[in-house]
């Protein structure tokens, strides 16, 4: 069937912030979907409240929308663009579940828009356990015993006929929050309380627990004439019980038979027909029993998801692209394979290498959750690895990771690791399980036993076990003679070793494995991944390295002839908090950029979930770690000239200096200027120099001189390790005790770096500016005003554009330092300065010389796309060659929230901090700042209330000036409630107070009201004492209760100011590309 | 094997034992045009010889394996992880291995799932198969793809080039092989139908597959296999509902005996057929066959129905085609064509009940798209009774 003509305008709602459970894949599906329909003539408007996605970018929709995902943002959307259709199905769980409310709430009846690709019935019945469940078992498939329920005492009921260990799974969530496996009647009284509250309809499902059976997952696809093909299938290392993206997973999969296989491959084909998606990607997760193969059905997406992104990645057969193109009609032998061009998409990928994809955790962000992996997912990031067999993409894996292992290595000494921990670290699944694996072998268990107490297959276990036994015969081979022979040596890259790993193997340098490893003529070969295992020649040039005879790169490469200079651009590995979809959008800005210059543009990166490891974003994408020697391996092949560090996050810039020692033309900003900025010292005297002012600071490296350096210094002091991203690690103290105790965690975490101490300027303002230079002029893109005061981590603070209270003065001060610190440093390309304001006085807190987090946002702020400006300034373009817009005269006010994932840990506490916790963040853009303000909570999914009940305990610092806000909001008709201390400040101030307690006696506490959804808005600052421990179960009962809990003074004080603005202002909402027009008109 | 792995659980012993697999010679895998690749044998060493062809499936070596298809031909497995899943006495589709040599990247050590019986290794050694490990399959896809399929030898003897070359140029090219007097049953045998008797079916067997044989007998027919060269008078004798000719391995075109009794029997009793089955009432019709460059071997290939106007992912394993150009559209309608290349890939006569699929509608291995086909040939039947009946 041709496509439809008979829609013109087509809606696109993405999936918002980035969380545990949805990151940039979405971003990836987004893009795709909104350049196919654009490709096809569709008129295309998109919906998201992320401004740090490729989708948002004003080329990518016709109308494109920063607003918060909600169904009155989308029905002012609606009203104003009249879509003829929605297509739900890419925007993640975020875009279905708004589609589906959308749909009940009769707004797109009453616009008459259609929704695309899964209609409303066939969504509920997918997403609906029972109906599902029905579904299933109508077709004649297994699925695990399992109950429905309501309220707790009717679980309690059910459970009896299910047994433990049970299942519970809350309905209409994303990544399984609500969820868990309950082993006895008490937890599972907790697990049912918690999943009923989290669910969208309150419905839990009590599931006979398969935990152990073997998983897999069909990537399934489906068009209109029900042309049903499956693009891949996953099989987790993790058996049942461990949520599939926190889980180890293989494509293809590994250990079923044809017959069975084709088995599933049936019963996905009859699941999708019965469920009834029409046309689209979804996947299928099945259970397998070790045992006897008895299969039963877990679940469906009947959307695109991370799993369809992997499998994407997997095969290079683009679901989201052709999702978007079924969606409008077309049929799959209609669609062309764009990798062997003559072929049809109608068909099956068929691979000839081994995918491996590993979860990176950040466990370490959050020290009192503990790293134990159930079904609820935890993961922030991941990584994917190509080999030609398993054992190769394992170890590339584990290194492209960043986790500081250099493969299946020896971190940690398994000679001093007791079996108790052995037993404990296989059988309760965890971050580390993989490395405990290699333990027990190596502490000589037999694979056998370290399968049966793991229940992972025996199949990895042996894998594992093979990398070990070779890993042994090296050691011996390289103990007696010193070196290790051709033959050995292969094999050892065959099986993933890295050279640093054998550099640790064989006691040398990584630099003279390097060498030696060459001399023998062993040297990496690039394979294509093309959908057919070469069956048909392949067109796209995608490609991983393996150590093979014949490397298909340099084929192609000497057949291309082509003349155009090259450039490489390091992406910035697996997502983790600090580094996330912000860096990969700057490295495809970068591709997209070079590419419009005229260069031919290399992508390195091995995060699945990118835009930038799209095939078609550079002219050649190379899926590889980020490493030292991965990346020289490309270099060698492509000798690019010149290669990109600054754009893919601390990853690329780490590996900086050793890539120009090697050789490799670093183009911007010089390696020495980026090391002038991370390295203390030279920067101090740098700072000393240009007479500009920074903290008082110190670089120490023992205990003692630490201590010595904080009282000089003075407290309160901010303490971390060196060359770390994201604030990881980071704290203030206030005492030389709390220094030592600190001192003594970072041990494992700094390993002989430097720690850095810094005078911690309180009650200061924080600043971000975002600047380019090209040697010459600087522009300064973006003064950004932190709400939050200096001492929470930039990334977790919310910011406004243009600044909204500095004065023009102030302004003026950091303009002028920026502009002289850029010259400084010589910057060519993009920098980043945190400044503190107090009073008057500016310091500079810190200066990096790459994109920054902030850079899409600015981007997305002012219309000037900052990143690609930046890549064609390093490739020899001047800042007067462009037309650039001053940040200061933008007509509307940008604020950028942080979003945050404390529901994912339990037992974290909230309270913000000079450490990086979020994982996203989102856009509000209004007229004013309190409007602005109020849209980028309401994106944030912290909804400020505009009546109600306000709770307010503060500490005793904050007692003062807390008292305005009381009022401000006492004046907007709000019920103030607070505790004891903090309501005798206000009723002292004139203020009507209820005096609540905390949450001990009596039904009016604190806790019972959240409990029962009575306070609308909490305000908490902390004050760092033990008698706030109480605050803080408060504090967790609002994240579960999703009620808005504010902990600091000036957040309360935005909060006042959007809370007064939704009272009011109506909102209003505006496309980008006509808030660009009208500000260029100006 | 079993015992093997008991030995393993001892750690000490285990981790002391050379990594170099026991057994293990260096061969050669030399092609015809002088190209050559190089990898390891399993336990069997010496000589082989035959067509290489790859194959696209990244499950089923043990169907392909055992598919008489394969006689005469080196398989190269284009997935690199070959006998994960061990093997087990079900996914059989004959009772021998028919390949005459076996190419992969890495062969399991350590296979997992509950139906295995053995490993695969050790299948292949105990049926004496050359099988050659190392090799960088991708490369040899690449260069058969590029250059066709081509005659190929393994050895673990000689390393000769100019002494392999004049080995590999004494061999027959599969044009003008039969081999389906190898493969064929020597003495007609009767498949067993499951339920109630439907049909009594005759089936050529040039090579039959036993998962066509499984699906005719779950559909109720109780199935005759005959050897290739039996007369028409003879399968005629047992009054057949439907005739059924087989896959098998060569060249279409010299299999003249069985074309003959296609022939003989067209408009006399329905007929289905598969694969070579499809070739021989091509060449039955009028038609001619030509040989593929490289065939098509594997399970993804999607495969439209021009009647039904579905298309299904099919099962594929044949080096020669029908040749759309030498049919006669009078009497001949194309009904199944290739998405890939438009190859014909299935042919019904205008008059008589006769239809035949060039792929695999049994599968094994592969998807289970096409398995309706088999019901169309039961509904031939039923029509073809009828029609007679009135």
């Amino acid at each position: 069937m041709p496509k439809r003509t008979d829609i013109k305008k087509i809606m696109i709602i993405g999936a918002g912030p980035i969380v545990i459970g949805q990151a940039c894949e979405f971003d990836y599906s987004g893009s795709q979907a909104c350049k196919a329909l654009k490709e096809e003539g569709y008129e295309v408007v998109l919906i998201n409240s992320n401004p740090a996605t490729i989708m948002t970018d004003p080329g990518i929709a016709d109308a494109t929308y920063i607003e918060p995902l909600t169904t009155e943002f989308l029905e002012y959307i609606i009203r104003k663009e009249r879509p003829n259709a929605i297509l739900p199905t890419l925007g993640g769980q975020t875009g279905l579940n708004l589609a589906m409310k959308l749909h009940e709430q009769g707004i797109l009846a009453k616009y008459n828009v259609e929704m695309l690709g899964a209609k409303y019935e066939v969504i509920r019945k997918s997403e609906d356990r029972s109906e599902f469940k029905a579904a299933a078992i109508k077709v004649g498939l297994e699925v695990p015993k399992s109950v429905f329920a309501y309220n707790v005492e009717e679980a309690k009921y059910a459970v009896t006929g299910i047994g433990f260990p049970c299942i519970v799974r809350a309905s209409f969530t994303l990544g399984g929050t609500g969820g868990g496996i309950a082993h006895d009647m008490q937890e599972f009284e907790r697990i049912a309380a918690l999943g009923i509250e989290s669910s969208m309809i309150h419905e839990i499902l009590i599931e006979e627990s398969i935990e152990g059976w073997k998983e897999y997952e069909l990537e399934v696809m489906r068009d209109y004439n029900d042309n049903v093909v499956i693009v891949c299938s996953i099989e987790n290392l993790d058996p049942m019980g461990v949520h599939t993206g926190d889980s180890i997973t293989v494509a293809p999969a590994q250990t079923l038979t044809d017959a069975e296989y084709q088995n599933m491959r049936d019963a996905s084909i009859r699941l999708i027909r019965e469920i009834g998606v029409e046309t689209g990607g979804s996947n299928i997760q099945f259970a397998v029993d070790p045992k006897d193969g008895r299969m039963v059905v877990i679940e469906m997406n009947p959307r695109v998801s991370r799993s369809s992104a992997l499998a994407s990645k997997a095969t290079g057969f683009p679901i989201a692209k052709f999702a978007a193109k079924l969606a409008v009609g077309y049929s799959l032998d209609e669609i062309q394979n764009d990798i062997t061009r003559e072929t049809p998409a109608c068909f099956e990928p068929t691979i000839d290498y081994v995918v491996v994809k590993i979860p990176r955790f950040t466990f370490e962000k959050f020290p009192e959750a503990k790293d134990i992996l159930s079904i609820q997912m935890k993961s922030v990031g991941e990584t994917m690895a190509i080999g030609r067999n398993f054992k190769e993409a394992l170890q590339k894996g584990l290194r492209g990771l960043e986790i500081d292992h250099i493969g299946l290595d020896n971190k940690q000494d398994w000679r001093y690791i007791d079996d108790v921990k052995i037993r404990q670290r296989l059988q309760e699944p965890n971050a580390s399980r993989i490395f405990y694996l290699k333990y027990a072998l190596q502490k000589g268990m037999s694979i056998d036993q370290v399968s049966e107490i793991s229940k992972i297959d025996v199949w990895f276990i042996d894998q594992i076990a093979q990398i070990l036994e070779l890993e042994d015969h090296l050691k011996s081979v390289g103990d007696s003679s010193g070196t290790l022979g051709p033959e050995l040596l292969r094999r050892a890259k065959e099986y993933g070793f890295s050279d640093a790993q054998l550099a640790e193997i064989l006691n040398k340098s990584e630099k003279d494995v390097r060498a030696m490893r060459k001399d023998l003529g062993i040297v990496v070969t690039f394979k294509l991944v093309d959908t057919c295992a070469a069956e048909f020649e392949a067109y796209t040039p995608y490609y991983y390295s393996t150590y093979e005879t014949e490397d298909e790169a340099i084929i192609n490469n000497q057949k291309s002839k082509s003349k155009k200079k090259k450039i490489m651009i390091l992406g910035g590995g697996p997502n983790r908090i600090g580094q996330g979809i912000e860096f990969d959008y700057c490295c495809c800005h970068a591709a997209f950029a070079l590419k419009e210059m005229g260069f031919e543009t290399i992508m390195i990166n091995s995060n699945p979930e990118t835009v930038s490891t799209d095939y078609d974003t550079s002219d050649r994408l190379y899926f590889e770690p980020l490493t030292f020697e991965d990346v020289m391996n490309v270099f060698e092949v492509e000798k690019p000239d010149g290669v990109i560090v600054q754009f893919g996050g601390q990853t690329p810039l780490n590996l900086a200096r050793r890539l120009s020692q090697a050789g490799v033309p670093i183009i911007g900003t010089t390696v020495d200027s980026i090391d002038l900025a991370e390295n203390r010292e030279h920067f101090s005297k740098l700072m000393d120099k240009l007479g500009l002012k920074q903290p008082a600071n110190a670089s120490t490296v023992t205990k003692e001189e630490t201590l010595i350096a904080a009282g000089r210094i003075g407290y309160p002091v901010l303490v971390r390790p060196s060359y770390v991203l994201g604030g990881r690690a980071m704290r203030i103290v206030y005492d030389e005790e709390s220094i030592k105790s600190f001192l003594d965690e970072l041990h494992s975490v700094s390993r002989g770096h430097p720690v850095l101490i810094d005078k911690f300027l309180e009650d200061a303002q924080e600043v971000d500016v975002d600047a380019i230079c090209d040697g010459k002029d600087v522009y300064v893109a973006g003064v950004m005003e932190h709400i939050e005061n200096a001492g929470i981590h930039s990334g977790d603070s919310a910011c406004v554009l243009p600044p909204h209270t500095l004065s023009e003065e102030v302004i003026e001060d950091i303009k002028n330092q920026t502009v002289r610190l850029a010259h400084a440093l010589k910057v060519v390309g993009l920098m980043n300065i945190q400044f503190a304001v107090k009073g008057r006085q500016v310091y500079v807190l810190e200066v990096n010389p790459r994109a920054s987090r902030t850079t899409p946002f600015v981007s997305k702020a002012t219309g000037m796309p900052l990143a690609k400006i930046a890549a064609q300034i390093m490739a020899g373009k001047k800042l007067s060659d462009f037309e650039l817009v001053n940040p200061e005269e933008l007509k509307y006010i940008c604020v950028k929230e942080s979003v945050l994932p404390f529901s994912r840990f339990s037992g974290v506490d909230i309270i913000l901090g000079p450490e990086m916790k979020s994982t996203g963040e989102v856009m509000g853009i209004a007229s004013s700042f309190g409007a602005a303000f109020a849209k980028s909570q309401m994106a944030a999914n912290q909804a400020l209330p505009k009546q109600g009940v306000i709770f307010i305990s503060v500490n005793d610092f904050d007692k003062r000036d807390v008292a305005f806000i009381a009022k401000k909001l006492a004046d907007l008709q709000f019920k103030i409630m607070a505790t004891r201390g903090t309501a005798k400040a206000l009723r002292s101030a004139g203020i009507d107070v209820i005096i609540v307690d905390k949450h001990y006696e009596g039904e009016n506490n604190a806790l019972t009201l959240v409990q029962k959804g009575e306070i609308n808005l909490i305000i908490n600052t902390p004050s760092g004492k033990k008698s706030q421990s109480d605050m803080r179960v408060i504090r967790a009962a609002a994240i579960l209760h999703n009620i808005p809990c504010i902990t600091t003074l000036q957040g309360a004080w935005a909060a006042v100011n959007g809370i007064e603005a939704s009272i009011k202002e109506e909102f209003t909402v505006e496309s980008l590309q006509v808030l660009y027009r009208s500000k260029i008109e100006v | 094997m079993i015992l093997l792995f008991r030995n393993r659980c001892n750690w000490a012993f285990f981790r002391n034992i050379s990594i170099k697999k026991q057994g293990m010679k260096e061969a050669i895998l030399y092609l015809q045009d002088g190209t050559s690749f190089r990898g390891r044998t399993l336990k069997e060493t010496g000589e082989t010889a035959g067509e290489a062809v790859f194959n696209t499936a990244m499950t089923g070596y043990q169907e392909v394996l055992t598919d008489p298809s394969y006689t005469g031909q080196i398989v190269v497995m284009t997935y690199p992880l070959i006998g994960n899943y061990g093997v087990n006495d079900e996914d059989v589709e004959s009772d021998d291995i028919h390949v005459k040599g076996f190419v992969v990247k890495e062969f399991c050590r350590r296979h997992s799932n509950w139906r295995a019986k053995k490993s695969l290794t050790e299948y292949l050694n105990d049926n004496k198969i050359i099988a050659l490990e190392g090799v960088d399959t991708r490369a040899l896809t690449r260069h058969l793809r590029i250059s066709g399929a081509m005659k190929a030898l393994i050895s673990t003897e000689d390393f000769d080039p100019k002494s392999l070359q004049r080995k590999i140029d004494e061999m027959p090219s599969m044009e003008g092989m039969d081999f389906v007097k190898d493969v064929s049953t020597l003495k007609k045998y009767v498949w067993k139908h499951q339920g109630p008797r439907r049909y009594k079916i005759a089936a050529i067997d040039c090579g039959i597959k036993y998962n066509i044989l499984r699906i005719l007998a779950g559909l109720g027919c109780e199935v005759h296999v005959f050897p290739a060269k039996a007369k028409s008078k003879e399968i005629m004798s047992i009054k057949p509902d439907g005739l059924f000719l087989s896959n098998g391995p060569g060249d279409p075109a010299v299999v003249t005996y069985v074309i003959d009794t296609v022939r003989e029997l067209l408009g006399k009793v329905p007929i289905f057929g598969i694969c070579l089955g499809n070739q021989i009432l091509g060449l039955a019709l009028g038609g001619k066959t030509y040989k593929l460059k490289f065939g098509h071997h594997g399970a993804n290939h999607p495969v439209k129905d021009l009647e039904g106007n579905s298309i299904a992912v099919t099962s594929q394993n044949h080096g020669f085609c029908v040749d759309i150009k030498s049919l006669n559209l009078n009497d001949v309608e194309i009904i199944h064509m290739n998405l890939n290349d438009q190859s014909v890939e299935g042919i019904r006569h205008k008059k008589f009940p006769a239809f035949s699929i060039q792929y695999h509608p049994e599968s094994a291995p592969g998807p289970h798209d096409a398995k309706y086909l088999f019901n169309k040939f039961i509904e031939m039947i039923d029509n073809h009774k009828n029609a007679k009946a009135n």
